[in-house]
């Protein structure tokens, strides 16, 4: 029997697609034509995957990754693959080697990265689903600065078969949607053990969110409103917890020490971890061919130095350089080490909560350009690197606007509570915020 | 100068399938690049599984070599660009290996001797370059991936061998206990690939590398000892370097310095969590070893030390020659199989495989009931063996001695019809001149007719009943 098949002809003004399928098939199950936007880091069996990198151009998986499989099998049709900052190494989606993705809250400023085209996909309506991946914050900040909901799983609750590695250790697959329940609802359906991930967790989730947060402990941990947090989102993020209060919640301010080697750790990891995933990207088996002529070990430098965007050759030599040896001890070693402690901290700080909030980012969304500087970009990063090096999981769901420009609030959970997080969000949701 | 000699021994594990994927291994005959997944060919978003079964045949021959098996063990990735490596780093173990402090007992220059093993570890085979257009100058090359993701164990020695040949004896005792292990095939291409470190005492040590067999080895090992003890007599200093071996040409050469100074930026393999396999140790049965089975061919069967050795140092000819005792005279089996059958092997380059069991015990029975004499015995096997080699097959060694008319000629019961008397009697009758001089008192010329009847019988008959029937007959006894 013939599948049904969707028509899917979206106005993509902000630039969320990179390529989409005009009559995606969908079958029955619980997601039965819903149309999901699919991050372009993730394969997807005869559809074009490139994470937005002119290496990858032309490389069309012979696979789905197993969340796609999973989507498929609850009858969703793949609509097609969004815009991202490439290879996931941004925080702005202005990464992406074929042009950025804009703001749908306002087209002069950027989505946020780097799952910055599922963000947009969503928030501009063209999808009520989207799969991001999150690395240091790639689903939360784009949620946040779209004014939708992200959810970064606890690590290994999520396949990452399939998912195209930028740093192992730290990424997960989740859902983006405009709404907690939505969120639920994908999540429910890409969770679950895959003996394809050896890191996989024999987990599933099957989880109605409940909005009584009566009894639960909040803390909201200092640093998470330090030096360079904009004081109008500390208010808004304030006002939302605020609100949690209300509805019964305990609310415990907190130190985490740990947070002044978090993004240090973070980028030191994530570099490494890069240099060596993208070792094969060699010219031989992706992309256009290589100048044959030549020497190997010339045409591939070639190939790599033209292949890849700058912020990928930055992040491939810093990592580089950080294994070297000579330098492992003082640099990739000692990350590990202060990944230790962050883990340490949360698990300390989760005797005495049961999630903490915060702001996902400590801005609205950038203007274009303004992050020029790797050294800000990275630095944007602070408040969502500690739920990734510690591999439990946080949720962005909006909670208010600054000057018209979506505030997001951030919950992180004990690890494998992704349910308690999301109820935590829908919560606030729930209740009546904006 | 005491040589010293360390060995670094990779070996393909002999599972069904690789390390990381469902792929078949059995890829030899096979065409490039059809036992290939997303996992060994290293597609972006593939994800390594470990195999279960290879880890399990890692910690048989850890606990052979009477290994530590640490509580945990971890993998890591060994980073470098080359076109065989399809994700740019190969899956390894490198400062937390699987096994370590093992040891392995050989027969040395000066008798039993224990060679310390630093660790075992397992790893990825890469791929396979072929080069088109010439050897030296290849125009272009090809990749296969068929060989990758092949499982791997490295086996690491401590600097305890004394001699190239030691180091051969260590490598014939390895591979026979990795197959008593059931976990090697020594007889599949590529399924052995050696480094070794080399020096002279007091002086750098220099590695070669890739020696992709088991005699190269001890080629290698010698001429990379000529050449030191050489440069030392010249006054000339050891560098510390790496070497390959042309083994074509038996000899090393100098790799670039640039290769020395790989830096691999090992670090822990993040998509796979530590093993922890301590536990599975002590519920590994170990088969018997070669040791042990030396032991037992001596006690059960009467064979010699120096046999008992030949016969256990190989396990298909250690199970070939209990096939061929069990119906023959174990001793007499013993002289056949690992003098006789052993050589004429070699000579062919045959793997004693090839070679039916029933039938080589067959060969031995005629022998052992006197039905054919020990030169005709050889000649049949030789024709057997050239039948096998020819068609594969070949007749029964009885069918073959009748066809040859080879059945031994006995000194015969009734005199008359006799055919070795009556042989005897026509080489007396046509060489009177050697009957003069055998009768007066040269007995050389008796080996003379004892040729002489050989060639009549065509060999049929043993030279000791064919001496004795010419002093009968000469003597006038009749
Ligand atoms: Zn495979």
């Amino acid at each position: 029997m013939a599948g049904r098949t969707l028509s899917f002809h979206p106005d993509d003004r902000f630039h969320a697609f990179l390529r989409t399928v005009p009559d995606p098939a969908f079958g029955e199950g619980r997601l039965s034509g819903m149309p999901v936007a699919v991050k372009d880091n993730i394969s997807t069996a005869g559809i074009e995957t490139t994470c937005a990198s002119r290496i990858l151009t032309g490389y069309v998986p012979p696979f789905d990754a197993t969340v796609v499989s999973l989507l498929k099998k609850e009858g969703a049709a793949i609509v097609g693959k969004t815009n991202m900052d490439e290879f996931g190494m941004g925080s702005t989606t202005e990464n992406s080697a074929f042009g950025p993705t804009k703001n749908p809250r306002d087209e002069t400023r950027v989505p946020g990265g780097s799952s910055g085209g599922s963000a947009a996909a969503v928030a501009a309506g063209l999808v009520p689903l989207a799969l991001g991946t999150d690395t240091g914050g790639s689903i939360r900040c784009p949620a946040a600065f779209c004014g939708i909901v992200g959810l970064k799983p606890t690590y290994g609750r999520v396949s990452r078969y399939g998912l195209v590695a930028y740093a192992n250790s730290l990424e997960q697959i989740g859902p983006m949607a405009a709404d907690v329940p939505h969120v639920n609802l994908l999540m429910s359906v890409i969770a679950g053990y895959d003996p394809k991930d050896s890191m996989s967790l024999d987990a599933p989730y099957f989880h109605t969110p409940s909005m009584d947060v009566r009894g639960t402990r909040i803390g909201v941990p200092e640093e998470f409103f330090g030096e360079g947090v904009d004081p109008r989102v500390a208010s808004v993020v304030w006002d939302a917890i605020s609100l949690l209060e209300r509805k019964g919640a305990e609310i415990v301010t907190c130190r985490m020490p740990s947070m002044a080697y978090a993004l240090a750790a973070y980028y030191v990891t994530c570099m490494s971890e890069a240099s060596s995933n993208l070792a094969r990207y060699d010219g031989i088996r992706y992309g256009p061919p290589v100048d044959v002529k030549k020497p190997w070990h010339e045409a591939f430098q070639e190939r790599r130095r033209e292949g890849f965007g700058i912020e990928v050759r930055r992040r491939i030599m810093l990592g580089t350089f950080a294994l070297s040896s000579g330098y492992y001890g003082k640099y990739y070693a000692k990350a590990q080490a202060a990944r230790q402690n962050v883990r340490k901290d949360f698990q300390r700080l989760f005797t005495e909560v049961d999630v903490l909030a915060g702001p996902t980012m400590p801005t609205v969304a950038f203007r274009f350009g303004e992050k020029s500087d790797p050294l800000s970009m990275y630095l944007s990063d602070i408040l969502t690197v500690p739920a990734n090096l510690a591999g439990i999981p946080a949720i962005s769901v909006p909670c208010g606007k600054v000057e018209g420009l979506p505030v997001g609030l951030q919950i992180m959970g004990r690890w494998m509570e992704d349910e308690r997080v999301i109820d935590v969000a829908y919560a606030y949701e729930q209740g009546g915020g904006p | 100068m005491n040589v010293i000699v360390g060995l670094e021994i990779h070996c393909q594990l002999d599972t069904k399938t690789k390390l990381f994927c469902g792929c078949s291994t059995d890829y030899r005959d096979d065409e490039p690049n059809t036992h290939v997944c997303p996992v060994c060919l290293g597609l972006p978003g593939s994800l390594p599984v470990i195999n279960r079964k290879a880890v399990e045949y890692a910690l048989r021959v850890a606990k052979a070599l009477h290994c530590t098996v640490p509580e945990e063990s971890v993998f890591a990735r060994k980073n470098y660009f080359y076109p065989d490596l399809d994700k740019g780093f190969q899956i390894t173990q490198y400062d937390r290996p699987l096994a370590v402090s093992g040891y392995l007992d050989i027969e040395g220059d000066e008798g039993e001797k224990r060679v310390r093993i630093t660790r075992v570890h397992m790893e990825e085979d890469p791929g396979r370059l072929v080069h088109k257009g010439g050897m030296d100058r290849p125009r272009y090359s090809l990749v296969d991936y068929n060989r990758a993701g092949i499982p791997l164990i490295e086996i690491v020695t401590e600097p305890d061998l004394r001699s190239p040949k030691e180091a051969r004896r260590f490598l014939n005792k390895l591979r026979a206990t990795l197959e008593y292990l059931g976990v090697f095939d020594s007889e599949k291409e590529g399924s052995l690939r050696v480094d070794a470190n080399v020096s002279l005492e007091g002086s750098e040590r220099v590695e070669i590398k890739n020696i992709t067999s088991y005699k190269g080895v001890e080629k290698a090992l010698t001429f990379e000892v000529t050449r030191q003890k050489n440069a030392l007599r010249r006054g000339q200093k050891i560098v510390r370097e790496t070497r390959h071996f042309v083994e074509a040409r038996g000899v090393t050469t100098s790799a670039r310095s640039k290769e020395m100074e790989q830096d691999y930026r090992y670090f822990p393999e993040p998509d796979l969590p530590p093993v922890r396999v301590a536990g599975w140790v002590d519920g590994i049965v170990l088969p018997e070893l070669p040791d042990a089975r030396r032991q037992r061919f001596m006690a059960q069967y009467g064979c010699s030390l120096i046999h008992a050795r030949t016969l256990t140092g190989d396990l298909r000819l250690a199970d070939f020659y209990e096939k061929v005792a069990a119906g023959t005279d174990p001793v007499l089996a013993a002289t056949w199989v690992a003098d006789t059958l052993l050589g004429e092997l070699n000579y062919r380059d045959m793997p004693v495989a090839a070679v039916p069991s029933d039938t080589f015990a067959e060969l031995v029975a005629l022998v052992q009931e006197k039905s054919v004499t020990d030169r005709n015995a050889v000649e049949v096997l030789r024709i057997l063996l050239d039948q096998i080699k020819e068609k594969g097959s070949c007749e029964g060694p009885r069918a073959c001695v009748e066809r040859l008319g080879l059945r031994i000629i006995g000194t015969g019961a009734r005199e008359g019809d006799d055919p070795l008397a009556s042989a005897a009697r026509e080489a007396i009758a046509e060489n009177p001149r050697a009957v003069e001089d055998y009768r007066a008192g040269r007995k050389e010329a008796l080996n003379f007719l004892v040729g002489q009847v050989m060639k009549k019988t065509r060999g049929c008959a043993k030279p000791s009943d064919v001496n004795a029937v010419l002093i009968r007959l000469l003597s006038g006894e009749e």
